[in-house]
């Protein structure tokens, strides 16, 4: 970026403020000082927010290619290179993040009253460690940070979590990391396509490089055969991540023994970490073997299970926030839908829906953390008719629960309405399958509501609980703005999704259905778009 | 035979070594417990000569060819083993100083021996004939015997020199059947003459027969399945800091002369016998890794983690008609003798701290009383189950690497996985430091101890956050085949 004439590795700073921040706590602030390390933490992910606003009024919606490119040589033996770069998918994401470290280290201020500096700590190396995988256009860069993310979500659920926190967190780690390795083959086998050759394949000769731009294009002209291996290596390490149904045993366990943060984070962020590796590397790089019946079968019919399966179990949870963990399979089942849509509104719903699920899901498990705070059970059946005693947190959860089952006006609305177009223009039945999710989503948020605000109060223990804090509103009160925004004007990220959804959409090959958000484009963007629908494969 | 000056220049850190540790050895009878610090410090002066030797043996010109005749040969293979296992000597005196110190056994016998091992070891990675390696490999075998068994009075310590002699001698016996009918057949000893021979002579089954045992010898010292079964009761035994130096200096060794062996003498022996190298180095890793989840015990947790890296470590023999075989094995072993001596420096500073360092257990709480120890010991935990950004995520990238070049995918898989599963025991620990809610008071390490873990520690982060310089350097060690 350039300000005044001057370069600023403007990626590389909101990348590591947090690192830097962290690393400022560990030295200068001994632990007895609780209240100046979250003072300091506070201001330097607020920072890390203001210095990442420039990036959503300075991208430039019509310029196709990634932005605020940085690029410098790593281990140049290997062909590794530390670049750094966004487009419209990542740009959103970033944001979402930079907001979402705000929140996760405001609502930590009471909840957390242990070893403190640490918690802090990890919080703000987790951030980094975060905005570093969505800005990294280099796979083994990429690689390194997707890992090492792992480590202190890992100490988060161990440490602070609760009762089986040490059983929620190593399972957390090794079916991350499980998947995650999976993936480190498919990216050496990726550099041997391109470089020299391996089993048999003759390589590219090319000189050896991990640029995801570059790899893309080399893996869209390999043999379908081995797409088809390359793919499902890649599938591993994101669907574990996502998680789509049968690898989403690690999260109810992750989310619900997570301190209220962590689960925060765990859903608005992590989990977009599997459906962002599909958009950006397992949709443009193998086309060929996502466009095999077989293998998009498996793909659609796992994601429409999870969305069904995910929704089913979710009605029976007793634990609040096992129950909105449950939910998030469900959730992310439907991003998923969207995503293998391959058509332009299915991929854009998708991508939507990824924010819209990070804020309408981390604000749940921040309410159901501030409940939890006050009366230390998350047991549905320990509540009722909270809606007398804390009326204003009911109004916050009502928003917030209308938002996550897809009420117009919210952004939930937006998202699903997006990703059935796109998926009914493939396929009347995933579109019906889905909408039975969206039913269900309904059911089981509605009757959690009934359950734990309407009638009287039961529970004696409930009768004196203090409604929400000033700060507490202010942690949510963005979600809520948010959540109204998507809802009501969502041109404003559709705009920024729009070129690079057509260049995913086209590099795949799958027809386009326009979006809601395309049907308003003037016709000079119309044309825009049918041209590079041309440049589509066959 | 002619010698020339140079000849004797080059070989100059074997010989100060040797004298050192005479040197040691006869002065030691003077001093008493109480000063015995001394003789650390003059080791450690020793050694830090030696290494101020290789490094200007290694600026000398024309020192790519053979010397003594073809015995030996000090290569940039050799230069880059004989750094690290000085570097291995050092971190083993660092480590011992107190712990040797509160023995009741003196400590002088003990330096002078790790230096008669340090001998050995540098000999074996300049033999350039299989005798010069076999006499070196016996040097540093039999002072490594003795040095298992040091705490003589210690059942368990007596039992793993015992343990490790016997088996030892028994694989130095094979390993020499195997040279004797090589040589029958050859009629010569330079593996450089071996590889000309052999390149035109047809194969026969004596000579697989030979070439078998000679690699069935040398897994015995690296410790792959089937022939492991020695190093859980030794690594237990022994005393912890000898502990540490046998994971990383002996197996350094015999890695490179495992390379040299086969990389220079048999270069056709890969491409026949890949498959029981992949068998060999898929049931190490598979055992290793799954033993050491059932371990309870620390240093048997981490005698298994070793094997099952020693298996990791066969994916680059089979990929050395790649580029990145023997890359990624000196890439690894760099790695793997940071992350290893490391963790087990840390077991050293429990045990000095008056804990048995038996179970597990004895980390609870670490984060409380020492988080400096605590974090860099996770650093080294994260390291060998292969995390990003350190050391062992190189070491093992340029091994998968060369299991996938060579063509052995399901292989690569397998060593993915098994990877992936070693964080459960690893972070054992790591969540016994963490998590444990056990109080004590602060624990202090003594300044020694900390040099030799701040020295892994730093070697485990750069080389991962900035490997370009070392992987560039090491790519310049590889052994140049004609």
């Amino acid at each position: 970026m350039e300000l005044m004439g001057i370069w600023i590795p403007i990626l590389s700073i909101v990348t590591y403020i947090p690192l830097a921040g962290a690393l400022a706590v560990v030295f200068f602030l001994p632990k007895e000082r609780t209240g100046a390390i979250k003072t300091i933490s506070t201001a330097i992910v607020l920072l890390d927010f203001v210095v990442s606003l420039p990036l959503w009024f300075l991208f430039e919606r019509g310029r196709e290619g990634y932005q605020f490119v940085e690029k410098a040589s790593w281990i140049p033996s290997l062909g590794v290179d530390y670049h750094f770069g966004i487009d419209g998918i990542s740009l959103l994401l970033i944001l979402l993040t930079t907001l979402m470290g705000i929140i996760a280290v405001a609502c930590s201020y009471t909840a957390i009253s242990e070893r403190q500096k640490e918690y802090y700590v990890l919080l703000l190396l987790l951030q980094t460690f975060m905005i570093g995988t969505f800005c990294s256009l280099d796979l083994f860069l990429f690689y390194v940070f997707w890992e090492v993310m792992l480590v202190p979500m890992y100490f988060l659920i161990g440490v602070w979590g609760s009762d089986r926190r040490l059983y929620a967190a190593i399972k957390f780690f090794l079916y991350t990391l499980a998947g995650s390795v999976l993936m480190l083959l498919g990216i050496i086998a990726l550099y041997f396509y391109n470089t020299t050759g391996f089993l048999g394949y003759k390589g590219l000769q090319q000189p050896p490089t991990f640029s995801i731009e570059k790899l893309t294009a080399v893996a869209a002209g390999m043999p379908p055969e081995l797409q088809i291996w390359l793919f499902f290596a890649f599938f591993f390490g994101f669907a574990i991540k996502v998680p789509m149904f049968p690898f989403h045993t690690w999260l109810p366990d992750a989310h619900t023994e997570a301190p209220t943060a962590g689960s925060v984070i765990l859903a608005a962020i992590l989990l977009k970490m599997g459906t962002y590796g599909f958009v950006r590397f397992s949709l443009p790089m193998f086309p060929d073997a996502i466009n095999t019946p077989w293998v998009l079968g498996v793909v659609v019919t796992l994601s429409i299970v999870g969305i069904v399966y995910g929704a089913m179990v979710t009605l029976v949870q007793k634990d609040m926030k096992r129950l909105i963990a449950y939910s998030s399979v469900s959730h992310l089942g439907f991003v998923m839908l969207g995503v293998f849509a391959l058509n332009m509104a299915g991929l854009q719903g998708g991508i939507l829906q990824m924010v819209n699920h990070g804020i309408s899901t981390g604000a749940l498990f921040l309410l159901v953390g501030m409940i939890y705070e006050r009366r230390h059970t998350r047991m549905i059946s320990d509540y009722g008719g909270l809606a007398r005693q804390m009326p204003i947190y009911a109004t916050y959860f009502l928003i917030m629960a209308l938002s996550s089952m897809g009420l117009p006006i919210l952004n939930g609305f937006i998202g699903e309405f997006t990703i059935l177009q796109g998926a009914f223009a493939k396929s009347f039945w995933w579109a019906f399958f889905a909408a039975t999710g969206i039913v269900l989503g309904a059911a089981y948020l509605l009757w959690l509501y009934q359950r734990v605000f309407f009638g009287e109060i039961t529970n004696p223990a409930n009768a004196s609980l203090p409604d929400l804090t000033a700060r507490e509103q202010v942690t949510l009160l963005p979600l809520v703005a948010l959540a109204l925004w998507i809802g009501l004007y969502p041109k404003p990220m559709f705009d920024v999704l729009r070129l690079p959804s057509e260049k995913i959409v086209a590099a795949v090959g799958g027809r386009t259905v326009p979006s809601p958000a395309l049907a308003r484009q003037s016709p000079a963007a119309e044309k825009e778009t049918s041209l590079s629908v041309g440049a589509a494969r066959p | 035979m002619k010698v020339s000056a140079s000849d004797w220049l080059l070989l100059s850190p074997e010989l100060f070594l040797t004298a050192a540790g005479l040197l040691i050895l006869s002065i030691s009878a003077f001093f008493e417990k109480a000063k015995e610090e001394f003789l650390a410090f003059l080791t450690l002066l020793f050694t830090g000569i030696t290494i101020g030797l290789v490094a200007f043996v290694s600026g000398y010109r024309g020192r790519g060819a053979p010397i003594f005749a073809g015995m030996f040969i000090v290569d940039n293979f050799a230069v880059f083993f004989k750094l690290l296992m000085l570097l291995s000597i050092v971190l083993t005196v660092l480590a011992s100083i107190q712990f040797v110190g509160r023995a009741p056994y003196p400590a002088g016998d003990y330096y002078a021996l790790l230096l008669f091992t340090g001998v050995g070891m540098l000999f074996m990675v300049s033999g350039n004939n299989l005798i010069s390696i076999y006499v070196a490999l016996e040097l540093m075998a039999l002072s490594s015997y003795i040095l298992a068994g040091y705490f003589k009075l210690e059942i368990k310590s007596t039992e793993a020199a015992l343990k490790y002699f016997v088996l030892g001698a028994f694989s130095s016996g094979v390993l020499l059947y195997g040279l004797s009918l090589v040589y029958g057949i050859a009629g010569r000893m330079g593996l450089p003459e071996l590889a000309k021979l052999f390149e035109s002579q047809a194969k026969s089954n004596l000579l697989s027969v030979g070439i078998l045992l000679i690699l069935a010898g040398l897994l015995f010292k690296i410790a792959a399945v089937p022939f492991h079964v020695w190093t859980p009761d030794v690594y237990e035994g022994s005393p912890t800091p000898v502990t540490a130096f046998f994971s990383v200096g002996p197996k350094l060794a015999a890695y490179a002369i495992l390379a040299r062996i086969f990389y220079v003498g048999f270069p056709k022996f890969h491409a026949d016998w890949g498959l029981i190298i992949a068998l060999v180095s898929a049931a190490t890793m598979v055992f290793g890794n799954v033993a050491a989840l059932l371990q309870t015990n620390v240093k048997r947790m981490l005698a298994y983690s070793s094997i099952a890296h020693a298996g990791y470590a066969l994916m680059g023999v089979l990929g050395f008609r790649t580029e990145f075989g023997l890359w990624g094995i000196l890439v690894y072993l760099l790695a793997y003798t940071f992350m290893n001596f490391g963790v087990f420096a840390l077991v050293v500073f429990l045990e000095t701290k008056g804990y048995a360092a038996e179970s597990v257990a004895d980390f609870n709480g670490l984060a409380r009383r020492n988080m400096s120890a605590a974090v860099v010991m996770l650093v080294f935990l994260l390291s060998l189950a292969g995390i990003p950004p350190t050391a062992g995520f190189i070491g093992k990238y340029y091994l998968f690497t060369a299991a996938m070049k060579a063509g052995y995918a399901w292989l690569a898989v397998l060593a993915v996985l098994m990877s992936a599963l070693s964080l459960f025991y690893y972070f054992r620990i790591a969540a016994a430091m963490f998590f444990s809610e056990a109080e004590g008071a602060p624990l202090k390490s003594s300044y020694a101890l900390t040099a030799a873990v701040l020295i892994c520690a730093a070697g485990t982060v750069v080389v991962g956050v900035a490997p370009q310089p070392f992987v560039e350097m090491l790519r310049a060690c590889v052994i140049r085949t004609p």
